[in-house]
């Protein structure tokens, strides 16, 4: 998009013998420090080319386009089938009973939480929601594989990952409530979630601004560990929707984290829709991982549904991640979004009702996950019942304690915008408590923290 | 005032572009009476600045080192005598020597950069740290973030201001919003600093001239800094580095080559969001900020000259959050007061400072003209009327009298 016309003309200074040039040190030199793709040199009647832009390409004397149409799609990985049987004779289970149970509770919790929101939405007892339903799987297996201290970065669908990682109840609440605990302090929408303590960087509504963040932190770790060896591998997991991936920011993320060989995955959730577009109006490539292959990224494509699948291959990716240094690493994962896309939405405006219960009934990452518990004898009827019993007790006490709690203090509208707030800041919370105390009852005061005594400067 | 080409403000001075430019006049030029570097011959105020004797830079270390804004190991230091690209690669190479935490990229920047900014620093600092990355300023924008979110310095550079519209989003939305939503955890994205040569350059045309600052200081969140002077870019630079807020870093273009002068050698930072009185007076203040600030001290010269009145220089240098009271005593003073800059009128800077001086009670009382505004018109900045776009000492001088004569 851009004219080089002035970088061009300072080219030629560079490369000129201009005694201002004294100083620079001889070209080979500056190849030296500068990554060149490749040698110039071509040899006559070489097979292959050396055009800089494509080292290894063949030269063919057949005219052919390559049809997309043509090439089979990519697979999709899956461990364990829809019955709850391992159907990936070389995968060998790596978790104790107890933690499987531990996941499957985790994903029962999220699925048991996420209708009850959805409900206290809809009573106007919150402002918005967007469940997970389907889902569960993508967010918790991957998580399960990826070390606590490994950096998260979401798009909003992934409330699995922080539950995995030990975000309570009383979190998800506070945040939903958007109370005076909430550590967003009541500024961001519900399920905008963050955590310092779990390593999942806060959700921002923009679509894909997150992917070109995540190579840059997967690049911070891979510096700070160069500097500073005695810190753990550690590497980036962000996540995105399908949807996100038509984002120029996606293009970004993936093309910068392969030439600055960022320890990064992407974890694409190809849920069919985005709001209410299907993949046939996002895209006519084989999905997204296809594209991943296009950016010299090693690319896989696993059965969301599928826990195993899931752990499996974020297991194996965060080796991959790790290895010559560090790079990026593809995941897309398939699943099917059998819920509206939020509580502003209804999605069967755009689709039909029996597709939806079609693939309640086919497939579902939690009855798969039960059906390979109940195989092992590890879960049972009973078992089902209580936990189910228990979570939803827990839901609604964590529901009603947050939702009693005071909102935070109107003081947080002007923090943290800067650092310090800015003599412009300081002089309009003035302004604010000046007029507050001018028309007190036009306004809820009592619900916030201190009331207006939070504007004193 | 540069109507047309000239080398110098090309920020190019090399000998083969010096003799393509010859060659091109040679051609060009048969038919005039005059060559494109110069001013029209009866031109009394729109001559062109001069570098080497203009009061705003410090040609002699003595002076550079007297400024009362330096630290005292810097003053006691030595000066040398620098260029703008130099004085900013000084800064770099301070910042990427005294924190391992600080990197510098953005495209073509390993091989120096295009306007040699950041020449030699790969090789000193390793291409780990000094990189290229492929060419997509949103990407820059997100990488960058992404950087500064996990602990580090990133320095982005974005190759001309003109483009970075692409990382609009990343800036606005995200490096912006960052410390403010994700409250209690603390983490932000004060670590970054983005760089954009910008301004006009006498042949920039529409891609290489623009100045969009007013579009940053719509957002809260941003430092928006624009240097005038080597000693600046280097203070303000290390500033913005080591600041704990994004800071968005524009640099004239036209200054890269052509504004030299004594620059101290020892590590100083020069105060954000802080204008400088350049010149005290107590009839008229000006209130400008990055390379007009030449042209509006030309101005002046001529306009005291001719109509006996003594006029009041400020630099914002930090375009937002921009120094409120020191502009406001200043107006307060002389009771009349202009906003000269680059970019075009509507909603530009001079807007906020005009509209936050008559709505500061005890400034508007001492008003005895209204705010004056000498920017760019509200069009684009097009490759043969930059001339006539771009705010000259002509038209500020004819502010002037129009202010007087209010």
């Amino acid at each position: 998009m851009k004219v080089h016309m002035l970088p061009r003309a300072s080219l030629r200074r560079v490369f000129s013998s201009s005694p201002r040039c004294s100083s620079y040190l001889p070209l080979s030199f500056q190849h030296s420090i500068i990554r060149s793709s490749s040698s110039i040199s071509q040899r006559l009647g070489s097979k292959h080319v050396s055009f800089p832009g494509a080292v290894k390409s063949e030269f063919t004397n057949d005219l052919k386009y390559v049809l997309p149409a043509n090439l089979p799609a990519l697979p999709t990985y899956r461990a364990v089938g829809q019955d709850g049987n391992i159907v990936d004779q070389s995968f060998e289970p790596d978790l104790s009973e107890e933690e499987i149970v531990k996941v499957y509770k985790t994903m029962l919790t999220i699925s048991i939480m996420d209708p009850i929101m959805y409900d206290a939405q809809r009573q106007g007892r919150i402002s918005f929601y967007m469940v997970s339903a389907g889902e569960e799987a993508i967010s918790i297996g991957s998580a399960s594989a990826l070390d606590n201290e490994d950096v998260v970065f979401c798009q909003y669908r992934e409330q699995g990952i922080f539950a995995y990682r030990g975000f309570t109840l009383k979190h998800f609440m506070n945040q939903l409530f958007a109370n005076k605990s909430d550590i967003g302090k009541g500024r961001n929408m519900p399920v905008h979630y963050g955590s310092k303590e779990f390593n999942i960087h806060t959700i921002s509504s923009t679509l894909a601004t997150q992917i070109p963040q995540a190579s840059g932190a997967a690049y911070a770790l891979k510096m700070q560990r160069i500097n500073d060896p005695s810190l753990p591998p550690r590497v980036v997991a962000v996540y995105f929707g399908e949807g996100a991936a038509s984002e120029g920011d996606f293009h970004a993320a993936l093309n910068i984290a392969a030439t600055r060989s960022c320890p990064v995955i992407f974890i694409c959730r190809n849920n069919g829709y985005s709001i209410s577009t299907p993949i046939l109006d996002q895209y006519r490539g084989d999905g997204i991982a296809s594209r991943g292959i296009g950016y010299g990224i090693d690319t896989v494509r696993v059965d969301g549904n599928d826990f195993w699948a899931m752990r499996e291959a974020t297991k194996k990716a965060r080796e991959m991640a790790l290895e010559d240094g560090g790079k990026p690493v593809l995941i897309e994962a398939m699943s099917y979004r059998v819920s509206h896309h939020s509580t502003s939405d209804d999605s069967y405006a755009y689709r039909a009702r029996v597709e939806v219960e079609d693939w309640k009934r086919r497939d579902n990452p939690i009855t798969r996950l039960r059906k390979y518990m109940e195989a092992k004898g590890i879960w049972d009827e009973a078992k089902e019942k209580d936990a189910k019993e228990t979570i939803k007790r827990d839901v609604l006490k964590a529901f009603s304690e947050a939702e009693r709690e005071k909102k935070p203090a109107i003081r947080n509208m002007f923090e943290d915008v800067y650092e310090e707030m800015t003599p412009d800041l300081k002089a309009q919370m003035e302004q604010l408590k000046q007029h507050l105390e001018k028309y007190p009852n036009e306004y809820e005061l009592g619900e916030f923290e201190e009331g207006i005594n939070s504007l004193n400067s | 005032m540069k109507p047309f080409i000239s080398p110098r403000s090309l920020g190019l001075a090399s000998k083969s572009v010096s003799n393509l430019y010859k060659c091109q006049r040679s051609i060009v030029c048969t038919s005039r009476s005059r060559n494109y570097s110069t001013h029209p011959p009866n031109a009394r105020l729109n001559l062109p600045t001069d570098y080497s004797t203009t009061s705003l830079l410090s040609h002699s270390s003595q002076t550079a080192l007297s400024n009362p804004e330096l630290p005292p190991e810097a003053r006691n230091g030595t000066a040398k005598r620098m260029n703008f690209c130099q004085a900013i690669t000084d800064a770099l190479s301070t910042a990427l020597a005294e924190d391992e935490n600080v990197l510098v990229f953005g495209e073509d920047v390993a091989f120096g950069g295009v306007f040699r900014c950041t020449v030699k620093l790969s090789e000193r600092f390793g291409g780990a740290r000094v990189f290229n990355t492929p060419l997509t300023e949103q990407g820059i924008m997100g990488f960058a973030i992404g950087l500064a979110a996990e602990g580090m310095r990133p320095v982005a550079e974005i190759q001309f201001a003109d483009y970075v519209y692409p990382a609009f989003d990343q800036l606005v939305n995200e490096a912006a919003k960052y410390r403010y939503r994700e409250g209690k955890t603390g983490r932000n994205a004060g670590g970054l600093t983005v760089r954009m040569p910008c301004g006009s350059v006498g042949h920039g045309a529409l891609y290489h001239s623009q100045s969009p600052e007013s579009l940053f200081t719509h957002i809260p969140g941003l430092r928006v800094i624009m240097p005038r002077s080597p000693i600046q870019a280097k203070g303000l630079l290390l500033s913005a580095i080591r600041s704990n807020d994004p800071c968005v870093f524009m640099e004239p273009k036209i200054l890269y080559r052509a504004a030299v002068e004594q620059v101290p050698t020892a590590p100083y930072t020069l105060p954000l969001s802080k204008a400088e009185v350049l010149k005290e007076g107590k009839d008229i203040t000006i209130i400008s900020y990055g390379q007009p600030l030449y042209i509006c001290n030309a101005a002046i010269e001529k306009a005291e000259e001719d109509f006996g009145v003594s006029i009041e220089l400020i630099d914002l240098r930090t375009v937002y959050p921009w120094d409120k009271e020191c502009v406001f005593e200043s107006v307060r003073k002389t009771g009349r007061c202009m906003v000269v800059h680059e970019a075009m009128v509507n909603a530009g800077i001079g807007a906020e400072v005009a509209a936050a001086i008559q709505e500061n009670p005890d400034t508007f009382n001492h008003l005895s003209a209204p705010v004056s505004r000498i920017a760019g018109w509200s069009t684009f900045t097009p490759l043969m009327f930059e001339a006539f776009n771009i705010p000259d000492v002509a038209r500020i001088y004819d502010g002037v009298k129009k202010l007087l004569e209010y």
